[in-house]
């Protein structure tokens, strides 16, 4: 057995008196898209900023790649990492991509592309001006290389976004509720994109709302509820036989 | 063709050295300003009151006071320093060894040019000013830009100086220049501690030639042009900074 991409062990949060997850376990192998599903408040979001540490686990273990990220305690704080250089490190190998985008304004389009490669990790510039045009190329936005995120439109920052995360190479993939804040008319071309990354073998951890992208697209279903897993499994098994009552709840409202 | 009665040439020297103040002290204020902001938006519980205390003090009282308390008191807490420092360290010495002659580590008088004296006042000044343009401007910057920064795996003076630092000057144009412009304008005073700018020229000059009008006149004009030329130039800026932001 190979070593998982990603390894959460008994994760739990709490924000003050409110316990938002309470003990979650996941694992993903390279080439796994897991998509996380779960109504609002369900602690789904809150359990992908954890991964990456956005949000500090309470306690719980993360390994990538096999290796763990260190805490410890701080009177004060709490829980809190041992070494920010450690996180800073793992944190340049998971890309994220946000809900609302979340481009550097004051750089173009090219420039946001380029930036973790180039002052995170450090690429050549040159290096990396190569790799951005054939990433924009790819998601079908070289020609807007100049522009500043704020003349595209939400489709298109989105793939811009996604364009960023593919330049650091990522091990996995982040992705939170990325077509939630998209006119209906622009969620179509942000997910043939994705599907895209998941057909070439992208090891990615998706929050969606969408049930289509959830149910063909990944190869595994995690169901959040109140904090805990309800249910998970193969998108072909869950979605036909669903064995929690919640969740049969859950996709009849949504669809 | 230019000609203010043999001045003229004095004059311009004192134009430059006026520009000169303005600029340096712009620059301090600068950096005063980003430090204060920064340690009044910290956890530090004793950051935010020195920050606090610094814009409330300068803020509150009168620029012309500020100026003569800085250039007398400070004048006095140096050479004050200098002497107790001097008495304590010939007092320690002359305890190992008591045949030690009386000696002046320290210089016994040091004498503040009124150049430097004028730019650090006006540069403490207007920090505080600053202070709260770049407080309002840090706080305007979208949590999410930041939030891309960490994501990406930038450590905390990266996120400072390639996301926060670019996105909180473009909100902190406008007020900047305002107090860039106020800035400017202060510098009339340095002249009333000495300092040859071309306040302090157009006074004796006017003195000599009895032709008060025609050198407060060229004053007047000079700090127009100045503040025309900056005008123009903020307004290039802003207008650049705001195809990105549309």
């Amino acid at each position: 057995m190979t070593v998982p991409t990603l390894s959460i062990r008994n994760l739990h949060k709490s924000f003050a008196d409110n316990q938002v997850l309470k003990g979650i376990d996941l694992e993903a192998h390279q080439g796994d898209v897991i998509s996380i599903l779960g109504a609002s408040g369900s602690g789904k979001s809150t359990l992908l900023r954890c991964v990456n540490l956005l949000e500090t686990p309470t306690s719980g273990d993360i390994l990538v790649n096999g290796e763990l990220i260190k805490m410890k305690q701080d009177k004060k704080r709490g829980a809190i990492p041992e070494s920010n250089k450690q996180v800073e490190r793992i944190r340049s190998r998971l890309a994220m991509v946000f809900q609302s985008f979340n481009l550097w304004s004051h750089l173009s389009v090219l420039e946001n592309v380029i930036e973790a490669p180039v002052h995170v990790l450090g690429v050549p510039k040159k290096e990396a001006i190569v790799k951005a045009e054939a990433l924009l190329q790819r998601v079908g936005l070289y020609e807007r290389k100049d522009y500043y995120p704020g003349q595209l439109s939400g489709g298109q920052q989105q793939r811009v976004a996604i364009a960023r995360a593919l330049a650091v190479e990522p091990e996995v993939m982040l992705f939170d509720e990325p077509t939630s804040a998209l006119d209906p008319e622009l969620v179509g071309e942000v997910l043939t994109v994705m599907r895209d990354l998941a057909e070439e073998g992208r090891t990615m951890l998706v929050v969606t709302h969408e049930m289509a992208f959830a149910r063909d697209v990944s190869n595994k279903v995690l169901f959040l509820h109140q904090g805990l897993v309800e249910e998970q499994g193969k998108p072909e098994d869950i979605f036909t036989n669903p064995s929690s009552e919640r969740f049969k709840q859950f996709i009849s409202t949504v669809y | 063709m230019f000609s203010l009665y043999g001045y003229q040439d004095i004059f311009l020297e004192g134009a430059w050295l006026t520009l000169q103040v303005a600029l340096l002290s712009l620059i301090l204020s600068v950096a005063l300003g980003l430090l204060a902001a920064l340690a009044k938006l910290s956890h530090s519980t004793i950051l935010t009151s020195i920050a606090t205390l610094y814009t409330t003090i300068i803020r509150g009282i009168p620029d012309l006071i500020l100026m003569l308390l800085i250039f007398f008191g400070g004048q006095l807490l140096i050479n004050d320093m200098s002497y107790n420092l001097n008495e304590w360290l010939n007092e320690t010495i002359t305890g190992y060894y008591p045949h030690h002659e009386w000696t002046a580590y320290l210089p016994e008088y040091i004498d503040i040019s009124p150049y430097f004296a004028g730019i650090i006042t006006i540069g403490f000044i207007f920090g505080a000013y600053m202070a709260e343009t770049f407080r309002g401007a840090i706080l305007s910057v979208d949590k999410g830009q930041l939030e891309a920064a960490t994501a990406y795996g930038m450590n905390k003076y990266k996120r400072f100086y390639r996301v926060m630092f670019p996105q909180m000057m473009r909100h902190a144009l406008p007020g900047l220049g305002n107090n860039w412009l106020v800035l400017l304008k202060t510098t009339a005073l340095v002249s009333i501690i000495g300092l040859q700018d071309m306040v302090k020229i157009a006074g004796d000059a006017s003195g000599s030639t009895q032709k008060p009008f025609t050198f407060y006149l060229v004053v007047a004009l000079v700090f127009l042009f100045y503040t025309a030329v900056s005008t123009t130039a903020l307004k290039w800026a802003e207008r650049k900074y705001s195809i990105q932001t549309r």
